[in-house]
């Protein structure tokens, strides 16, 4: 039976958490001795934060523009209410759709209700691998549109400052 | 980046296993040495290719209040409306898309009340009316980019 950390340790180590993992063999020694504990301490609370969904991964944000992904399409679909959940199940297993949510429609300017991003290097292979996955689910014939990004002019966030793909992702 | 480089940001997009010594496994798996992983990791870092490596912390599940939302804004003022939005704290992405509905951003807040608040400051800026698209469902959330 390991000891849980207190209410103040779990602080601490959120926040020392808040610049990274440290690069070091051992990176839960080095947490635990900046907040005063023992190694096993600081897994059992990060696996008890990742069990509870606070955290999905120790993971990594890249640069992805950087390396060159810098065609950002975001498809939008106009699903029956009663197949959305499916379809957006289906389609978000799909590979290369890197997030999938169901949006409300703003009848009359705003038919679609389910988003999907899709990144890639260049706009023709991602406008080529968005119509083969339709054809491939037989969705073709829901209506839908692709919209590229054409420039990012904000990518941080305020008062709120997670990693910008998170952002991203809750949005 | 090189061959090594490259498996190493793609298997690490999976995550680290929550191990005490979580680099030796990973450093298995990739045929190479948990000092080779750690510097390379620590290059990744420093030349900007990663900008950060940890665990990432569901920003909704420690609260907070989040929408994608978009403006149609006349070719002429676009530049000018961006400027106005992005001076927001709220706004923490701002994407301009190739349709109609030009301007795309999403909005972080703290709690749903200024989430409301940002929404019609914007419309009282811009003069524009604003389309607000908060999620519904979550079906897929996997930002992969195999390099």
């Amino acid at each position: 039976m390991i000891i849980p950390l207190s209410q103040e340790q779990m602080l601490d180590l959120r926040q020392c958490l808040e610049r990274g993992l440290p690069l070091v063999s051992r990176p839960y020694d080095n947490l635990a001795e900046q907040i005063g504990a023992h190694h096993d301490q600081v897994l059992q609370q990060m696996q008890q934060w990742q069990d509870q969904g606070l955290f999905r991964r120790v993971g990594l944000v890249l640069n992805h523009r950087a390396l060159g992904f810098v065609a950002n399409a975001m498809l939008v679909l106009d699903v029956p209410d009663a197949l959305v959940d499916e379809v957006g199940n289906r389609l978000g297993r799909a590979p290369g759709v890197n997030l999938c949510y169901q949006r409300p429609r703003r009848l009359p300017q705003w038919r679609y209700n389910l988003f999907c991003m899709v990144h890639g290097r260049e706009r023709e292979e991602v406008t080529a691998h968005i119509q083969r996955m339709l054809e491939q689910q037989q969705l073709s014939d829901l209506p839908h549109q692709l919209l590229f990004s054409t420039h990012a002019f904000k990518q941080c966030g305020g008062r709120f400052t997670p990693p910008s793909s998170q952002v991203w992702a809750h949005g | 980046m090189d061959d090594l480089d490259r498996r190493l940001i793609n298997r690490l997009q999976h995550g680290l296993p929550l191990v005490r010594e979580p680099w030796r496994q990973v450093a298995q798996e990739l045929h190479s040495h948990p000092s080779e992983v750690l510097d390379r990791l620590h290059d990744l870092l420093e030349d900007g290719v990663l900008t950060r490596f940890g665990p990432m912390f569901d920003v909704e599940r420690l609260g907070g209040a989040f929408t994608l939302a978009a403006l149609a804004v006349p070719d002429a003022r676009f530049d000018a409306v961006a400027e106005q939005l992005n001076a927001l704290p709220q706004v923490a992405h701002n994407y301009r898309r190739e349709h109609r509905w030009n301007m795309w951003f999403v909005l972080a807040c703290g709690t749903e009340a200024e989430l409301a608040a940002t929404l019609s400051r914007i419309e009282t800026l811009t003069g524009l009316a604003v389309l607000n698209l908060p999620k519904e469902q979550t079906y897929h959330v996997g930002l992969y980019f195999p390099v």
